[in-house]
């Protein structure tokens, strides 16, 4: 029995060795990436970044139209996406709990929420970019608006999901029709749950470059016409990266570094959000 | 079945209620109902009445559609498509389940206290004026007033009235049932349904909220479900014994709890069974 015993600990100190390795491994290269893109981004942190234009190479510039580019377009997209999304999956948790349509809207939604990126960027290039003619900024934000949606759905209709069956039939013993049910009382009690699916959605986007290069190309010069090629932090910062010249390999460093910011600073929104969700 | 003679051998103390003035008059009446969750047929064939301003108490074991049957009289099981009622419930003498019928306006007729209190998402006040604005268009000072009222009809009042603008989470578990009920009886209702209000909350809770249906059942008519027998007893005028979807018995309380006419009944009461 002692024998017994001693291998069950045995088995169980090795399997702690290895997840700790394992965790370790997986941790240790997101800590060489940030260190890596906080030493060499955070050198060319300075006010100029978000002051001036990207550079012709060889010279003295910064990342204003990509960062203001990237702006326009994420929330333009946010814009589009968030209320598909919401609507989305308050019929899925709401109307249409029981339905067939919702199992089957669920499952093409769960696909879309892994479809590749660079998909998404042909499908746009196809429907909008080649009518049109040119690549354009309203065609972008259309593009991360196709991936917001799948998480905007999902998350709306888990944390709808999650509010207690009891809350709706207290509401609903009032004589509350149902649409004012959802809104008065489903709403407010997963709010904190759908805004967190909102900001992480936005996390997703803001590095997405593939469907951007498809759709809203590029642009050197500052533009805030939908109707024309915007530049992005994304696009420039694959454009930046891959070119011989050194000061642009910099500024392409701190553009990474300004979205990598960006996303922990929404992530940390989105938990604090989410814990007072569970505080309440 | 035999029909031992039964004695009154219940080792429960019936309070005999002074007989409310005023005739005795049917308020719902439920005629031959049948209820489905999917294919599993819940009640079989059960007719009751409620009579008005009465407290009418189920009693019966763990699944025997007490609960069911309460759900059915304003239309709660309709938020779930595989559940369906058969049969007649009158209201007055209109059957609300006929097809065509207001749900929201024969809910807010029919109120319903749940056995885990629920409150809204939101302050007290709006707790209670939330379900008034619903029917009514109020001035801010009436509204006050109703809320003031509703609060203090569930004994509620001094222990919020500091605190309107708190949420109404942040309440005990007896003083959130007592909100509910306050939402419930703020927007007027005829009948006020309570589920095993008290299964969730100490004695002391248990014993404001049975002061307050005792109090409510001047101007309400009453059902409610509960487990707990001593409360059967104490705040009922009329019973009910529900056995697996069957209405055994149905009689005022000190005879229900004296003498009942069934067996199972008797079994129940005495805890031989259940």
């Amino acid at each position: 029995m002692m024998d017994l015993y001693r291998r069950r600990r045995l088995r169980n100190q090795v399997v702690i060795s290895l997840s700790f390795a394992a965790t370790v491994f997986g941790l240790g290269w997101l800590a060489l990436i940030l260190g890596r893109l906080v030493i060499e981004g955070a050198g060319g942190l300075s006010l100029k970044v978000f002051t001036e234009m990207t550079p012709p190479p060889g010279s003295d510039g910064g990342l204003l139209n990509p960062i203001v580019g990237s702006l326009i377009i994420t929330v333009l997209a946010v814009l589009i996406g968030t209320p598909v999304g919401i609507l989305a999956g308050t019929y899925m948790a709401e109307y249409g709990r029981y339905s067939r349509l919702t199992q089957v809207v669920r499952f093409i939604n769960d696909i879309l929420l892994s479809a590749p990126s660079i998909l998404i960027g042909l499908f746009i290039y196809e429907v909008m970019v080649a009518p049109m003619g040119h690549f354009s900024g309203v065609a972008g934000a259309v593009a991360l608006a196709m991936l917001v949606i799948p998480v905007v759905v999902r998350t709306t209709e888990d944390m709808l999901q999650l509010v207690p069956k009891e809350l709706r039939e207290a509401a609903s013993a009032l004589g509350m029709p149902l649409a004012y049910v959802i809104r008065k009382v489903s709403y407010r009690a997963a709010r904190a749950g759908i805004v967190t699916g909102v900001l992480l959605a936005v996390a997703r986007i803001s590095g997405e470059t593939a469907p951007l290069l498809f759709t809203a190309l590029n642009n050197q010069f500052f533009s805030a016409n939908l109707n024309a090629p915007m530049a992005s932090l994304p696009a420039v910062i694959f454009q930046f990266a891959l070119s011989p010249y050194r000061d642009w390999q910099r500024l392409a460093w701190t553009g990474a570094l300004i979205i990598t910011l960006a996303v922990l600073a929404l992530s940390i929104v989105a938990r604090a959000l989410a814990s007072s969700r569970k505080m309440s | 079945m035999s029909m031992a003679p039964v004695q009154s051998s219940s080792p429960i103390p019936v309070v005999t209620h002074t007989a409310p003035s005023g005739r005795l008059e049917p308020k719902v009446a439920a005629r031959k109902l049948n209820f489905f969750y999917g294919t599993n047929r819940a009640l079989k064939d059960v007719s009751v009445t409620l009579y008005a301003k009465r407290v009418t108490a189920f009693i019966g074991p763990s699944g025997c559609g007490k609960s069911t049957l309460l759900r059915i009289l304003n239309r709660v099981y309709d938020l779930y498509p595989n559940q369906r009622a058969e049969g007649e419930v009158l209201l007055d003498g209109t059957n609300i389940l006929a097809p065509g019928q207001d749900i929201n306006l024969l809910r807010a007729r029919v109120g319903m206290v749940f056995q885990k209190p629920t409150p809204f998402p939101m302050s007290i006040y709006e707790n209670i004026a939330f379900g008034v604005r619903l029917y009514e268009r109020l001035s801010k000072q009436d509204l006050d007033i109703r809320v003031e009222q509703a609060l203090r009809r569930s004994a509620l009042w001094e222990e919020v009235k500091d605190k309107l603008a708190a949420n109404g989470l942040s309440l005990s578990g007896g003083q959130q049932q007592r909100l509910c009920i306050a939402r419930t009886v703020a927007v007027k209702p005829e009948v006020i349904l309570f589920d095993e209000p008290c299964s969730a909350l100490d004695p002391i809770s248990t014993a404001k909220i049975e002061e307050l249906i005792d109090e409510l059942k001047d101007d309400y008519t009453i059902a409610i479900v509960t487990h707990n027998m001593q409360q059967a007893a104490r705040c009922s005028d009329y019973t009910a014994f529900m056995y697996l979807g069957e209405l055994v018995e149905f009689d005022t309380t000190s005879k229900m709890f004296t003498s009942p006419s069934d067996r199972r009944t008797q079994d129940y009461i005495t805890g031989r069974f259940g």
